[in-house]
């Protein structure tokens, strides 16, 4: 089959590898029919992420057309293995459904979806081993990803979700992630009426934040990019927009919220923040030459702005280490951080029937479409341009 | 017949021994019953499932079995291993036979966790290798990987357990410089 694979800073390449099989009882074989490039996709493309090998398949965005199922997939009912036929959408991180952590709805801390062997990387870098995510390399579980004609599915009773029939692939792709990234995001902010909700970042997982806490029932979203494509897609969407060229964001905020600060502050920025600010040069040159991992200049700016009391969400990825972390400001003011990979099965049902009932489109954040050949062009354009590309669909 | 009843081993009392003896302790908590993971493990045959380098386990009697394990350059270890102590649901404790050429033993504990919370199993294990290059070599083998065997183990037998199958990331991967070559 043909597929997206990486092979080394800003080099990916569409090749031929061997067809996916099943492996394990649970096990099934999607022919994808869509896929998309995530922003996190870039930091593997950027060689921000650790423990890559040449010719890792990557990609865990996306859904497509059970052709194959395992022997062993549990359940009965209304939870029916599916079958052969069945179109689905897939979560981009990889659950057992049996262990405690997905017992009790935290899918992204399954303790199982990780082999042994590679679990050893995480428990050194994180004390625990971390759950698997599809293409996203070894520390995660080494598993093929999705940008791909076809997909091996571990644990295919517990992630992907079945689509109705009268529901385009585009419109439900993005229950793989950034959706419920975005959902879960606008969640961790204990959102009350009358909360003003600054989100920064204004990429594809800012974008459904900023949606999500308005359906959540914010009084009011502001939102910071220096996009100006990306900060006119938040106002369409209902929100204040700061442009951090513009203003100094701080201080802005502070005005916007009658000098309170707001109520909640998302992250939707992660470890390669930009922007020209002192702390963020020195993070970058650090990060150049592997002194520290993640620039974290977008989360400094967060616990600086929050209100006292209030709550910071942080959906961004981080995969390493950093300095001037603003301890103070985060104890004295009494913050409260949630963050982690997203609860992606958790939320997937109830988002599949928002969209559905017509409570969001999200077909909105597509802003480029390409076979799954010009994947390569695809990673080159979102790069290089991150005012105009928003999200990039691939096809097989 | 041998039982260390009597004085049972736990982390806080082992020293390590200057004839080289080295242990590696470690837990994991499963979420299913005890009886269960010890049956699992009652059977030594199970375990070949979960362990990386042993070659074959044959089953000799209801306490004992004849362990093959892959060596340092392609030379098998084996040796015959003596169930010691088996208090059903709860702790089975093992010792190598005394001809064998890595002397070992260890015991595996099967506890209840705090409510709702699944078993906690505990393991230690401790070799002790012999002198000369082989022995050397073999001290690599068994005393650093130990840990990573352990570690890599009790991850295996909580997913198999829990999940029904042994989790695997084996899928198709393209041309990269770190690919194994086929022979």
């Amino acid at each position: 089959m043909r597929a997206l694979t990486w092979h080394g800073k800003h080099d990916v390449r569409v090749e031929t590898v061997d067809d996916p099989k099943i492996v394990n009882p649970r096990d099934l074989i999607l022919k994808v029919t869509a896929t998309a490039i995530c922003g996190s996709d870039l930091h593997i493309y950027d060689s921000f992420i650790p423990s890559m090998m040449a010719g890792d398949v990557l990609g865990h965005e996306f859904m497509g057309e059970v052709v194959e199922v395992g022997p062993g997939l549990r359940g009965e009912g209304d939870n029916a293995p599916l079958r052969v036929g069945d179109r689905v959408v897939v979560p981009f991180n990889i659950a057992c459904g049996a262990c405690r952590p997905c017992k009790t709805g935290q899918f992204s801390g399954c303790d199982n979806s990780n082999p042994a062997d590679k679990g050893d990387i995480s428990e050194v870098a994180y004390g625990h081993a971390v759950s698997g995510i599809f293409g996203y390399s070894h520390m995660t579980g080494g598993y093929a990803g999705g940008q791909a004609e076809y997909v091996r599915v571990p644990y295919g009773d517990v992630g992907p979700v079945k689509v109705p029939d009268g529901l385009t692939d585009e419109q439900v792709l993005f229950l793989s992630d950034i959706f419920p990234t975005g959902w879960m995001a606008a969640e961790n902010c204990g959102i009350e009426p009358g909360d003003t909700v600054a989100v920064w970042g204004c990429g594809p997982v800012g974008q459904f934040a900023i949606r999500s806490a308005l359906l959540q029932g914010a009084a009011k979203v502001i939102a910071i990019d220096h996009h100006a494509n990306r900060l006119a897609l938040a106002k369409a969407a209902g929100a204040e927009v700061l442009n951090y060229h513009e203003v100094k964001v701080r201080e802005a905020l502070m005005e916007l919220t009658g000098g309170r600060g707001p109520d909640s502050c998302i992250d939707a920025v992660g470890m390669e923040a930009h922007g020209f600010s002192p702390d963020n040069i020195a993070d970058a040159a650090k990060a150049a030459v592997r002194l520290a991992t993640d620039r974290t200049h977008a989360l400094r700016e967060v616990i600086m702005a929050c209100r006292k009391g209030g709550h910071v969400s942080v959906p961004g990825v981080y995969g390493g280490i950093t300095d001037k972390f603003p301890v103070g400001a985060f104890m004295e003011k009494g913050l409260t951080m949630k963050t982690g990979q997203t609860h992606t099965q958790k939320y997937m049902k109830q988002l599949l029937e928002m969209i559905e009932a017509g409570q969001i489109d999200p077909t909105f954040v597509i802003s480029h479409r390409l076979p799954l050949e010009e994947a390569a062009e695809g990673y080159r354009l979102f790069k290089e341009n991150q005012d105009e590309v928003t999200k990039v669909v691939l096809r097989p | 017949m041998p039982t260390d009843t009597d004085a049972p081993i736990t982390p806080a009392n082992l020293v390590k021994q200057p004839g080289g003896q080295t242990y590696v302790s470690r837990a994991i908590t499963i979420d299913r019953p005890r009886e269960e993971l010890y049956a699992f493990w009652r059977n030594p045959k199970n375990l070949q499932r979960l362990m990386d380098n042993v070659e074959r386990i044959d089953v000799i009697d209801e306490r004992r079995s004849h362990w093959v394990v892959k060596g340092p350059a392609g030379a098998d270890i084996e040796w015959d291993s003596l169930i010691v102590e088996d208090q059903p649901g709860r702790r089975i404790a093992w010792q190598a036979d005394e001809g064998a050429q890595v002397a070992n033993r260890g015991w595996v504990e099967f506890r209840d966790g705090p409510p709702g919370r699944g078993t906690e199993v505990h393991a230690l294990i401790e070799y002790d290798a012999p002198g000369g290059v082989l022995g050397r070599l073999i001290a690599k083998l068994f005393q650093r990987e130990p840990n990573t065997q352990t570690r890599r183990e009790l991850r295996r037998f909580k997913q198999l357990m829990e999940t029904g199958e042994i989790t695997t990331s084996e899928g198709p991967r393209g041309a990269g410089r770190h690919e194994k070559k086929e022979a």
